[in-house]
């Protein structure tokens, strides 16, 4: 193992780790079905308009909360609009929730965890203790006051989402520094001559990415919920535009006279992130050298 | 052991100073004015100027905080601008109910997540393995909210059989205060048995696959004693202090199945605090849940340190 | 340590007062929201005046007419000059503490309202200059000037008596254990879980009082409010939604009761409050808006058809309705017209306002479609509540989606909205001749007077006012039949004396 990884700038191992891991994600049967579905999931999203039957937004009065039926297949919703256009265009705000909110994490983190690792000493000790502090906060209240506080709108709370699980990915990329720090490439790093800032991006930034990218695959997982939660109250996605969260909210109220509005927004959230469950999984196994091709 | 142990308590102060700082700042961030909102349909301009002074927010942020903190440090949590209360008061009258809350849920979780990882990972690669795994991505990956929705759909407005909302003490009628709070505390304990249900598994295939099992199998014990003593014992502990971890969790994740529920606890006492900008419920509660999370993690370290001899030096 | 005692000790005589209560008749009460604090003088929500109705009574009280009717007052007399009126007190009145209703009582009450810091009762009665006490069972009350809405401010929580000798020694936790006159005495609150009243033994007119125990419960969905009241867990419901009425009525086991609000649903207008009024400044715009609107269609969309479309500050029912100005239907050729008119170039971008509320969001979403038609495109911010406030006070929006749940007297839902720089006129609306019309119709004491007075300003604000009133809701209660002897008054209060639970 570390003969492998002494130092992978001079000696890149003939096969290369991207291709290695790819080859075992592709037999783990549960996370090729997660990456198919997540990819036909874009490719909807992306289409929206060649795909939706019809306008997601049009209004039908004559039409107000009907029930699936071979025109609109998964019924319409409070103002006669085909839930199932409307669903295919909120995978555009869920997806892009997911993925923004968590690059967001990920570039606030993963820097904010390089110099806590890499540094260490009181530096370390304050950005710890913030860190704590605030994942010892309630999620949903953070992100709810961020979100407020900044304005109701998707992007919005992409922001607030990505600030909130910030903390996530500093906290990981510290200890994922500090194990790697002591590593002999490290050593030999600095031995010749490299900056703690190359040293960090170009030498330990590299070596942790994979626990990075299992971990951002799950938190998209997260942040999904939490953008559908957000909407949920009002603080995301603002209408007429759909999102699968700020459908749901609309649905409850018409929980007994008209379930459909409830139950396909929901199933869509649910088949989402438990793709990215899988993937995440998937990806978990596949990077992790101690495992083995089955 | 000490040294570490008093390390870890002296780190525990920062953390809980700046999750004051934080909750302080976030609040005054939030839009709107805590005395309009008070004023009420009225809106009369000299009771608003009347309120800011009561409750001092015409005086400069840091004096704000001061006065807060001070408050805090002196056993005093301030008193809520809406319902006239001590926070103290309102959260010795919540707690106990999210506690509650958490206690079922993490009970549920454990029972799941323990029975199912444990038979996942002795009926390793079976159809009894992937069942498992489909559960615990079912636990993970369903948004408590809607699931919320869907259970109250089902047993309340379809079925009629369990109260779609409210709250009862079980020390004034513990059936109906147990059909009161099982649906909430079986959303909130489905996302955390999927976790258990992982961490229980590959505990226990490593332990399955440590020396001492195979000195017993050696020996010619039976399987199921074999697992039953050996194995779980030793796969478990470190289950149950991730259970004690999630307990953490659970108690500011109960934010919006109380919502959901109108459960009368801490999740629903925040949330409404914070869109009616009571300040002094808002972080009264925050740095208690706060502070109770960062204790629990204490005590699950060590915990992990007294099981974990090697983690003592 | 103590308090823990005390919750044990109070979960104790709970059980004992489950069992001994066994043959007590309890009426349970789904609320759309948490009351805030119950106190009379510091209380400001709509909900907190459901609780009210069974433990404080007031002077006077409304019929279903809307007319005055006396309550612990026995009478009211108003002087030639309208300057003063002398209302006589009902003898024999005690409080929930056994201290007696007299003149001296009285007078504290509304001095309290009047002078107590916090008090939100003040601007109703800031026309009162002082309360002077005339025998052990009369007071007068002296203004400043005339005020023709004075006794109706008295039918509402600015007529709450409350013991002196309970708000002395209260102070201002007086809302945690109030203690007033009315049917029902307080008992016990545990904070977004239930409030429990029980019969009061010394109540005035305790023969016309049933029902042995009160307990509110606050139920936030509707749904769910709606579930448990099928299931039998609550006897009735307050704020049932329009389109669960048909179900309602379907169900034999349920009674359904309404009565039109007394308020109004309506856009408030940003039509002279900073930078961004400059849309709306040209009047022409804002009527093309108020055209382009089709309000049978959100009624029947949004509502089921249940409530009714309005423009005026009053619903149709209301005796100040002015029957010569009746809610316009749709006309997208006007508004067109207007626009071109205006020379304003389409489409125009409004930025609108909306409170985070299901039922709101969808009328606004009704609305954004029906106006973008004539050319208009509103772009709709969902705001949660405390935001929208600060938002509105600043003017930093251009239509706003904004309710009052109304007052008796139609001064309560136009003076303060309508006058320059009141409080409650976001649209930042201001008019000289509006100004001295409301004032003037304040001075006026018949209904005839008053009402002539209102129909020139009427008039006027629907082409341009800061508000374009859209529907009035329904008050919809709904109850099981076990529950004998309910109706609804317009105000929507819960009143719960002469009720009956079989």
């Amino acid at each position: 193992m570390s003969a492998v990884l002494a130092n992978p700038a001079l000696h890149p191992p003939v096969e290369s780790p991207i291709r290695r891991a790819w080859a075992k994600l592709r037999h783990r049967k549960g996370a090729m079905v997660a990456l198919v579905v997540l990819l036909l999931i874009a490719f909807f999203a992306i289409f929206a308009p060649l795909i939706a039957p019809h306008d997601p937004v049009k209004q039908g009065w004559a039409t107000v909360r009907k029930a699936p039926s071979a025109l609109y297949w998964f019924g319409t919703d409070e103002v006669g609009r085909d839930l199932f256009s409307r669903i295919i265009y909120g995978a555009r705000a869920s997806l892009s929730a997911g993925v923004i909110s968590v690059s967001i994490a990920l570039l606030l983190g993963v820097p904010v965890g390089l110099l806590a690792g890499y540094r260490g000493g009181w530096v370390d000790s304050i950005i710890s203790r913030f860190t704590d502090a605030m994942l010892a906060c309630p999620f949903l209240i953070l992100a709810i006051a961020m979100a407020a506080f900044l304005g109701p709108s998707l992007s919005n709370a992409m922001i607030a989402i990505g600030v909130t699980a910030m903390p996530i990915f500093i906290r990981l990329t510290r200890g994922q520094v500090i194990s790697v720090k002591v590593e002999d490439y490290v050593e030999a790093a600095r031995s010749v001559g490299n900056t703690p800032f190359q040293i960090a991006f170009r030498h330990i930034l590299p070596n942790i990415a994979p626990q990075l990218l299992v971990q951002a695959t799950l938190t998209i997982a997260t942040a999904i919920i939490a953008e559908a939660a957000l909407s949920f109250l009002g603080l995301g996605q603002q209408p007429p535009q759909p999102s699968w969260g700020s459908m749901l909210n609309s649905a409850q109220r018409f929980l007994s006279n008209a379930p459909w509005m409830a139950i396909f927004p929901g199933l869509a959230i649910f088949v989402t992130v438990l793709s990215f469950n899988l993937l995440g999984d998937g990806l978990r196994d596949a990077l992790d050298p101690r495992t083995s091709d089955r | 052991m000490f040294t570490l142990l008093g390390r870890r308590l002296l780190q525990l102060l920062p953390t809980v100073f700046f999750v004051s700082v934080i909750i302080f700042l976030l609040q005054q961030l939030l839009p709107g004015d805590p005395a309009t909102v008070m004023a009420g349909e009225e809106n009369d301009p000299e009771v608003i100027a009347q309120i800011r002074k009561q409750y001092r927010l015409d005086q400069p942020l840091p004096m704000q905080y001061l006065y807060w903190i001070g408050g805090v440090l002196t056993g005093n949590l301030g008193e809520s601008m809406r319902l006239k209360a001590s926070v103290a008061d309102l959260v010795i009258q919540k707690f106990p109910v999210t506690l509650q809350l958490a206690f079922m849920a993490i009970i549920i979780a454990l029972a799941i997540g323990i029975t199912a990882g444990v038979i996942s990972a002795v009926k390793r690669d079976t159809g009894w393995d992937y069942a498992v795994n489909g559960l615990s991505l079912w636990g993970i990956s369903t948004p408590n909210f809607w699931l919320g929705i869907m259970m109250i759909l089902l047993f309340s407005v379809q079925l009629g059989w369990l109260p779609a909302s409210g709250y009862v003490s079980p020390f004034e009628d513990f059936w109906a205060s147990m059909r009161a709070t099982i649906m909430p505390a079986f959303v909130l304990g489905n996302s955390i048995a999927g976790i258990l249900m992982r961490h229980t598994r590959a505990s226990m295939l490593e332990a399955l696959e440590s020396d001492y099992v195979r000195t017993a199998r050696a020996k010619g014990q039976s399987e199921i004693k074999i697992i039953l003593k050996h194995v779980m014992r030793n796969a478990l502990t470190p289950v149950i202090t991730l259970g004690a971890l999630e307990f953490g969790t659970l108690l500011s994740g109960a934010v919006l199945t109380e919502q959901i529920f109108t459960i009368p606890g801490f999740g629903k006492l925040i949330v409404d605090a914070v869109f009616n900008r009571d300040y002094a419920v808002v972080q009264g509660v925050v740095l208690v849940t706060a502070t109770t999370y960062i204790l629990l993690n204490l005590l699950a370290d060590i915990g992990y340190i007294l099981v974990n001899p090697r983690l003592r030096s | 340590m103590t308090s823990i005692f005390k919750a044990a000790a109070t979960a104790f005589m709970l059980t004992a007062g489950t069992m001994a209560a066994s043959a007590q008749t309890n009426l349970r009460i789904g609320l759309a929201e948490d009351p805030d604090a119950l106190d009379p003088t510091t209380a400001r929500t709509y909900v907190g005046r459901i609780v009210f109705a069974s433990i404080c009574d007031k002077l006077f009280d409304i019929d279903d007419k809307l007319n005055v009717v006396p309550q612990l007052a026995l009478s009211h007399e108003t002087a030639t000059d309208g300057k003063s009126v002398t209302i006589k007190l009902r003898p024999g009145v005690k409080f929930h503490d056994g201290e007696v209703l007299d003149a001296e009582a009285a007078k504290y009450s509304l001095d309290r309202h009047m002078t107590m810091q916090g008090s939100f009762r003040r601007p109703e009665l800031s026309i009162v200059d002082k309360v002077v006490v005339v025998d052990p069972l009369t007071i007068r009350l002296e203004m400043k000037s005339p005020f023709a809405p004075l006794i109706a401010q008295l039918t509402d929580r600015s007529g709450m008596m409350v013991s002196p000798k309970a708000a002395k020694e209260a102070g201002d936790k007086f809302g945690l254990r109030p203690v007033c006159a009315g049917p029902y005495q307080f008992v016990e609150r545990v904070q977004q879980d239930r409030i429990i009243v029980q019969k009061f033994a010394d109540y005035w007119d305790k023969d016309n009082v049933h029902i042995d125990r009160i307990t509110y419960l606050p139920v936030v969905d509707s749904t769910v409010r709606l579930a448990n009241l099928r299931a039998g867990q609550l006897d009735l419901i307050e704020r049932a939604l329009a389109t669960d009425m048909k179900d309602i009525r379907a169900n034999t086991r349920l009674k359904l009761v309404t009565a039109p609000e007394l308020g109004y649903q309506g856009m408030t207008i940003n039509v002279g409050k900073g930078e961004a009024a400059k849309v709306f400044a040209d009047k022409r715009i804002r009527m093309a808006l108020a055209a382009s609107i089709d309000r049978a269609a959100i009624n029947q969309v949004v509502f089921n058809g249940e409530f009714t479309p309005g423009n005026q500050w009053v619903g149709p029912t209301n005796p100040y309705y002015q029957q010569k100005f009746p809610a316009p239907g749709r006309d997208l050729a006007k508004a067109r017209k207007l626009i071109a008119d205006a020379g304003v170039k389409t489409p125009i971008a409004i930025d609108f306002m909306v409170p985070n509320n299901p039922e709101t969001r969808q009328v606004a979403e009704v609305i954004q479609a029906m106006a973008s038609e004539a050319g208009f495109d509103m772009k709709i911010r969902v705001t949660e509540f405390a935001t929208s406030l600060a938002e509105a006070e600043a003017g930093r929006y251009q239509a706003f989606m904004l309710a009052w749940s109304g007052r008796t007297d139609p001064d309560g839902n136009i003076f303060t909205f309508a006058k320059t720089n009141q409080p409650n006129n976001y649209g930042g609306y201001s008019d000289p001749e509006i100004d001295g019309w409301l004032d003037e119709a304040r001075t006026k004491s018949t209904l005839a007077e008053r009402k002539a007075v209102y129909e020139k300003a009427t008039a006027k604000l629907i082409d341009e006012g800061g508000v374009i009133y859209l529907y009035h809701r329904l008050n919809i209660i709904a109850h099981t039949t076990r529950l004998v002897g309910y109706s609804q008054i317009p105000d929507g209060l819960v009143r719960v004396k002469s009720l009956k639970l079989n």
